[in-house]
């Protein structure tokens, strides 16, 4: 039963997995196209199984500090939303990284700005890996291409947040959070208890419960030099993450001539694009980022000696391409095609938009 | 084995929950599925459309610009979709209401009557199940036992005593195709 | 009598809370805010609930509340405690959870949060220090000033055209399903600040025994920001914001169940 393969939407699979972790709490409020996760939990009702508490919150700013109020007392908590939604939550996840408290938050994007589409985008790109809020911080940004990923990514989300006390993002789209596909969803875990979270999480505000001195989560600090002294560690945090957490998967790189790089659902697309081209005898390589913040810079570097040119193909007008670029350094050209508005190209225009780049 | 369909029409006319069934069909099978909606405001009207992948290997693209089967439930979906069929592939089409035929030569286009033969079943509801079990009959894609297991699998135990007539579609859509 | 015959333990008639911690507060002198950190400081020693008791402090001229209070805190972003609250309480059914907010922070840019929470029926205690004045960023208007009030953002006073009425939004919490007890207090002299007392404690009691949400309402001073001495805060908060808060239980049930 356990490992049963099912078949089930992106969206769903994130509620599914949540239980399955032994999530403690998740706050959300309804946004097409992620409302699935919430409905979902609602329908599962694990509050009367592994006891996780779940709210239709008030609005997102209140879901994300329902997250908050959760993590600081080193439970673990989750949100999810979808682009407008997830703009409404920066303040608090800034709150969250400041306050150096591990939570997960899940955005199924749409296409924006403003109220923009309920159609798939990876716009937010910007937004999820270079902060987002204010002050300076990173989440940890996972981007999953397919179903299972969604499952899997809650627990690796969870593991990483609370491995470096810093709030961890899944980054996914339209595509990924609406598909149905087969999906392999982990055996259930226990919610951690009381004891092992005070062990395991010395710093939250539980109560003292004996503990003999007081805990206080707080991102306030007005002694400017401790303020600093604060930065300093989240940086430390990041520059650790970054050396450790960089995921990444090839696709065709050994004798490719071109390289594309694109995540999430366009990843799949661009595979397939790859798929024909190949019948048709054109080398072409795909590296899919996984983690899109920490940034595979090394292995973009890397590949960037080996080809002719990179095509950057996402679902907005040309934003991991700055990364890309700083990756790539000047080596080789780097073009970006990029359907916005909800469109999502399919395999045959990705191929078009290399042959026009490079000419081949 | 690898097989790329779209189902169109209408909002309400089971669009969805017909690719759903299929893909579950599949599933049973053990094989790589994917299921990919129009979703939003069609669902509630409009046109709706879904995008399902059979495959014995792993799925890359679940998006698509040409199929090897195009089910078309009004005249907006056979006009879209037409022409994204590929040369050699099935085009299964419900006639009422299609004022413009399908012209293509290279590929294999099946009428199937669904709305009539749902109305001689008493149950419109049993629509799409007709003219799945037309497209099953064109490209045997998937066992009808599959699909019946599916079924069982996905239906709620309160409309299990439903599936004799679903397997009644099944096998009427069959027969017509 | 000698100085050593008069400090003997059996002499004691009063000491410190031991909930309160060494530090002084940032608190301008004569701020209600001291009085009612006592009486919390006061309340979770006597009530044996220092271990399982957790603050959310808000943003306003209580954002240090963490600083005084020997329990675990939360400090929140403006106006979002009420969900804190939520969370922590839900996820900890164990603990007394309690907000301790300010005007600004519970009626103007937390109004949806108060209001969500209370209907919700959380249960948790909300502390309310109602001054009619944003202290900390420097006495400009709340929306609970009143009427002709000067602040730095009404300088000729508030004006109910430009600036719309004062908020009663006590009497609002009130009549929500989710409260179980709802009262107006002050801390102005020696009987308020019992009966104050009487109320955070029932309040916390609410709280612990999952009867709904209580809200405190305290009616204070800002003799900063209103530019008054102390003792003239006092008189004019008597005088003027009585009349538009008066004090007394808006609601008490026995809860919400």
């Amino acid at each position: 039963m356990e490992d049963e393969i099912k078949l089930m939407k992106g969206n769903e699979a994130i509620a599914h997995a949540a239980i399955r972790y032994g999530v403690d709490g998740y706050f959300g409020y309804p946004i097409t196209p992620q409302s699935e996760v919430l409905e979902t939990l609602a329908e599962l009702k694990p509050w009367e199984t592994t006891g996780m508490v779940v709210l239709q919150a008030e609005s997102e700013v209140a879901a994300i500090n329902m997250v908050y109020g959760g993590a600081a007392t080193g439970k673990a908590v989750m949100t999810s939303s979808s682009s407008p939604g997830v703009s409404l939550k920066q303040e608090g996840i800034s709150y969250l990284a400041a306050s150096e408290l591990p939570a997960l938050i899940v955005n199924v994007m749409r296409g924006g700005p403003g109220l923009g589409t309920i159609q798939p985008s990876q716009s937010d790109y910007f937004q999820a890996t270079k902060g987002g809020g204010h002050g300076d911080y990173h989440l940890i940004v996972l981007a999953p291409s397919t179903v299972q990923e969604m499952a899997d990514f809650v627990a690796l989300g969870f593991d990483l947040a609370f491995k470096y006390r810093n709030p961890a993002m899944i980054l996914a789209d339209g595509v990924v959070g609406q598909m149905m596909e087969k999906v392999v969803l982990p055996p259930q875990r226990p919610r951690r208890t009381e004891e092992e979270i005070r062990s395991q999480c010395p710093w939250a505000a539980c109560g003292k419960g004996g503990r003999g001195h007081r805990n206080v989560v707080t991102s306030l600090e007005l002694d400017s030099a401790k303020m600093e002294e604060n930065n300093l560690r989240f940086q430390r945090t990041y520059r650790e993450i970054e050396q450790n957490e960089v995921r990444f998967q090839e696709y065709f790189t050994d004798d490719a001539e071109y390289l594309i790089v694109a995540f999430g659902s366009v990843a799949r697309i661009c595979l397939k694009a790859i798929e024909d081209a190949r019948e048709k005898g054109l080398k072409i390589g795909l590296l899919r980022p996984i983690t899109l913040w920490p940034f595979p810079t090394a292995e973009v570097a890397r590949l960037a000696k080996n080809v002719k040119g990179i095509l950057t193909v996402e679902l907005n007008a040309g934003q991991m391409i700055e990364d890309v670029r700083l990756a790539v350094d000047g080596a080789v050209p780097v073009h970006h095609f990029g359907r916005m508005g909800g469109i999502v190209p399919n395999p045959n225009e990705v191929l078009e938009a290399l042959s026009a780049h490079f000419n081949i | 084995m690898k097989e790329e369909i779209v189902i169109a029409g209408f909002g309400g006319q089971g669009v969805l929950s017909m690719g759903k069934i299929l893909a579950y069909a599949g599933l049973m099978d053990k094989l790589e599925v994917t299921w990919m909606p129009s979703y939003g405001p069609e669902q509630r009207g409009g046109t709706a459309n879904v995008t399902v992948i059979l495959s014995d290997k792993p799925i890359s693209s679940p998006v698509l610009d040409t199929f090897d089967t195009a089910v078309v439930l009004n005249q907006q979906s056979l006009d879209k979709f037409q022409s994204k069929v590929k040369p050699g592939g099935t085009l299964i089409y419900d006639p009422s209401g299609i004022h413009h035929l399908p012209t293509r030569t290279d590929i294999k286009i099946v009428p199937v009557d669904a709305m009539t033969a749902a109305i001689e079943l008493n149950n419109s509801k049993t629509y799409n199940m007709i003219l799945l079990g037309a497209l099953l009959k064109t490209r045997p894609v998937v066992e009808i036992d599959a699909v019946l297991r599916g079924l069982k699998k996905t239906l709620p135990e309160r409309h299990h005593h439903l599936i004799p007539l679903n397997e009644q579609a099944l096998r009427k859509g069959m027969e017509m195709a | 009598m000698t100085q050593e015959e008069i400090i003997r333990p059996e002499n004691k008639v009063y000491s410190r809370p031991t909930f309160l911690t060494d530090n002084y507060t940032h608190y301008c002198p004569g701020c209600s805010h001291g009085v009612v950190h006592k009486i919390i400081a006061e309340l979770v020693d006597e009530m044996g609930i220092g271990e399982k008791s957790l603050g959310i402090a808000p943003v306003g001229c209580a954002v240090f509340a963490y600083n005084y209070i020997d329990i675990d805190w939360i400090e929140a972003a403006h106006g979002r405690a009420p969900a804190l609250a939520t969370a922590a309480s839900r996820l900890n059914p164990d603990m007394l959870v309690f907000t301790y907010q300010g005007d600004g922070d519970l009626s103007a840019i937390g109004t949806a949060e108060t209001i969500h929470a209370c209907n919700r029926g959380e249960n948790i205690a909300i502390i309310f220090i109602n001054n009619g004045i944003y202290g900390m960023t420097g006495g400009q208007m709340a929306p609970t000033t009143l009427l002709g009030m000067k602040t730095a953002t009404t300088p000729y006073g508030r004006d109910a055209v430009l600036n719309g009425y004062p908020l009663a939004i006590t009497n609002l919490l009130a009549q929500l399903d989710g409260t179980c007890y709802v009262t107006r207090q002050a801390v102005h002299t020696a009987a308020a600040v019992r009966k104050t007392k009487a109320a955070i404690k029932h309040a916390f009691e609410n709280a612990i025994n999952k009867c709904g949400t209580s809200v405190v309402e305290i009616v204070s001073t800002c003799n900063s920001g209103w530019k008054l001495s102390p003792a003239k805060s006092n008189e004019w908060m008597v005088e003027h914001m009585f009349e538009k808060y008066p004090l007394g239980d808006l609601k008490n049930v026995e809860s919400i169940h």
